[in-house]
């Protein structure tokens, strides 16, 4: 286990880099250089100031060196400031917006996994059943869904026409005067309609998943050894076969952290929810360059983690892995 | 059975067809078929309910939103194509390098498409239009450089499958150049798979565009997209419900009608994909 962990954790370098290389490309490529960002807007941005600021910030120095400053750094969390009004350290806003999306997202997966497990458990063992064809009809609705759309449709019929649930934001105005009962109240009738959206397109590929994963599984020998033992439906279901459908599903939920944190910009920004997304997004359409670069790092490098955390679990689950 | 007969065979698929062929005929007429122009301002007729003048209404400045439907169709067809044949240029291009060379050549251009897999692909287009003025042309670019690795990891899969087969090594044998025996013999085998690829992924170029185009950095208005009606039907959806209905149905049925396509054409073209 040891030998496969250090193997894993030595391939991140080079990803690392290749991360870091390509953010800082992203920006420093595209036309229009920083500084023209930082002065532009500034009448009183002197040729003098100019170049005092390009010297402060090595924008003199040629591309690979600009690199290696910035690299090194970032290597110790410093990300420089914010350029926008909110002056403080990109590491302090990031750090700020993190935990929100973070727990928003662990909700929805949890939301995910309640209902793909039965849905694909159910579909798998009535395969081509009415119910059957009721959920692939969902999945690929799921598949199609504009989300912004939904989100608007929701907070529409549930916020305005219903009442039921508040629009935006995490807390009321009163939340501080609540109770403790109340507050959770409170949290959670925000929480609900973000989460559930959330959760909608990964549970149509998730319960999809689920049902192929189930039918490959009964198609193998220990199954059909423990049907010959005269093991009861229920047993051979969920104790043989649903744990061994499960494995690749872990991969999955790897792979899908990229999408969950990219499609936090969307429901972030229609739901007001202060997280990673909506930093992003302000943070792009006020041009506030080192906010970017930060969150863009730092949005890759969780992906790389959220992967590593998968593969290392299904390697736990499974030992035969380990070997390879 | 011929494959066109397979897909006739199986009632989602070919409704699917239906409707991407519809999709496509309604941006190709569109300025036969619009009953107006889609640009053109009527301060007579502001958010007006759906008529028989206007099928599916106006909108905050008096402008026929069927007409503009239409022309968003364009639009979102024009995204789609472009995008994903960018993305499907470089992950052929990629990939089969990879595949067939192997060694060095496949481990670097694999770190890079692991590399790539990292971002969340949503926040790199962000942060790239960021820079870029969002027009419809960098959008397309953009989608296309941040969406080639799917296609790249499957084209170098079939590559290096190929490799070792008997037609492969003959061509080799004969000292055909590298890059002709990767054009004329391992490509036209390896493009089943590209192009269920290629249909799913418009699909889902189409569902980026709208997104972008709702935030507001995708096409810009006046220009009408289904994703900037959306934007507009947001702020007006209290008093005017078929601003904001329209074009999500439209992307729903769209994004779905491409997705039932590609998944027919894979169980079609590739058997061994096959569900269940």
């Amino acid at each position: 286990m040891i030998a496969y962990l250090s193997r894993r954790l030595l391939g991140l370098v080079p990803l690392l880099l290749g991360i870091t290389l390509i953010s800082f490309m992203v920006i420093h490529v595209a036309p229009g250089s920083p500084m023209d960002l930082l002065t532009d807007m500034n009448p009183d941005a002197s040729p003098e100031l100019r170049d005092r600021l390009a010297e402060h910030w090595g924008l003199d120095e040629p591309l690979p060196v600009q690199y290696a400053m910035w690299l090194k750094r970032v290597v110790v969390g410093d990300f420089g400031n914010s350029l926008s009004r909110d002056p403080r350290p990109v590491i302090d806003k990031v750090a700020e917006a993190l935990p929100v999306t973070l727990v928003l997202n662990l909700m929805s997966l949890c939301l995910v996994m309640a209902a793909a497990i039965p849905i694909g458990v159910y579909s798998a063992t009535h395969p081509y059943s009415r119910s059957d064809r009721a959920a692939t009809v969902f999945v690929f609705l799921g598949f199609a869904m504009p989300t912004f759309w939904l989100a608007l449709l929701c907070m529409m019929l549930f916020g305005v026409e219903l009442a039921w649930l508040p629009v935006s934001g995490l807390q009321s105005l009163d939340y501080n005067s609540l109770g403790p009962w109340g507050k959770v109240l409170d949290r959670a009738r925000h929480l609900l309609l973000p989460v559930s959206i959330a959760a909608i397109t990964s549970l149509a590929g998730m319960s999809r998943y689920m049902r192929s994963s189930m039918l490959e599984v009964f198609r193998q020998d220990y199954v059909t050894t423990a049907r010959a033992k005269g093991l009861s439906e229920r047993v051979v279901v969920y104790r043989h076969a649903l744990r061994n459908a499960m494995l690749p599903v872990i991969t999955l939920l790897g792979l899908s952290v990229p999408g969950l944190i990219g499609g936090s910009v969307i429901f972030e920004t229609i739901f007001a929810i202060p997280g990673m997304g909506r930093l992003f997004y302000s943070s792009v359409m006020g041009r506030d360059y080192t906010v970017v670069m930060g969150v863009l790092v730092i949005g890759a490098v969780l992906t790389l983690l959220g992967n590593l955390l998968a593969d290392v679990s299904y390697a736990i689950a499974d030992p035969r892995l380990r070997r390879r | 059975m011929s494959i066109l007969s397979r897909i006739a065979s199986n009632r989602l698929t070919l409704a699917g067809g239906v409707m991407v062929a519809l999709l496509f005929a309604v941006a190709v007429l569109a300025p036969v078929i619009s009953p107006y122009d889609p640009g053109a301002v009527n301060t007579q007729a502001i958010l007006e309910a759906p008529s028989l003048a206007h099928p599916l209404g106006t909108d905050g400045i008096g402008r026929d939103v069927l007409s503009r439907m239409i022309y968003g169709a364009r639009v979102s067809l024009m995204v789609g194509f472009v995008a994903v044949g960018i993305a499907s240029l470089i992950g052929v291009l990629l990939g089969s390098t990879a595949g067939y060379f192997g060694g060095m050549i496949d481990a670097v251009i694999m770190r890079f498409v692991d590399v790539m897999l990292c971002f969340p692909s949503f926040f790199l287009i962000l942060a790239v239009i960021a820079f870029l003025d969002a027009s419809i042309w960098n959008i397309m670019v953009v989608i296309g450089l941040t969406s080639w690795m799917g296609v790249c990891r499957l084209v170098r899969a079939e590559f290096m499958a190929l490799r070792s087969r008997e037609f492969m090594l003959a061509a080799e044998g004969l000292g055909l150049p590298s890059l002709r025996i990767m054009l004329r013999h391992g490509l036209p085998n390896a493009m089943a798979p590209v192009f269920v690829a290629f249909i799913l992924g418009v699909a889902g170029a189409i569902l980026t565009e709208s997104a972008l185009s709702f935030l507001g950095i995708g096409v810009q208005p006046p220009d009408p997209s289904w994703g900037n009606i959306l934007t507009e039907g947001k702020n007006t959806i209290e008093v005017a419900w078929w601003l904001s209905v329209c074009p999500g149905v439209a992307i729903l049925l769209t994004v779905l009608a491409y997705n039932l396509l590609g998944e027919g054409l894979r169980d079609v073209l590739d058997p061994r994909l096959k569900e269940g």
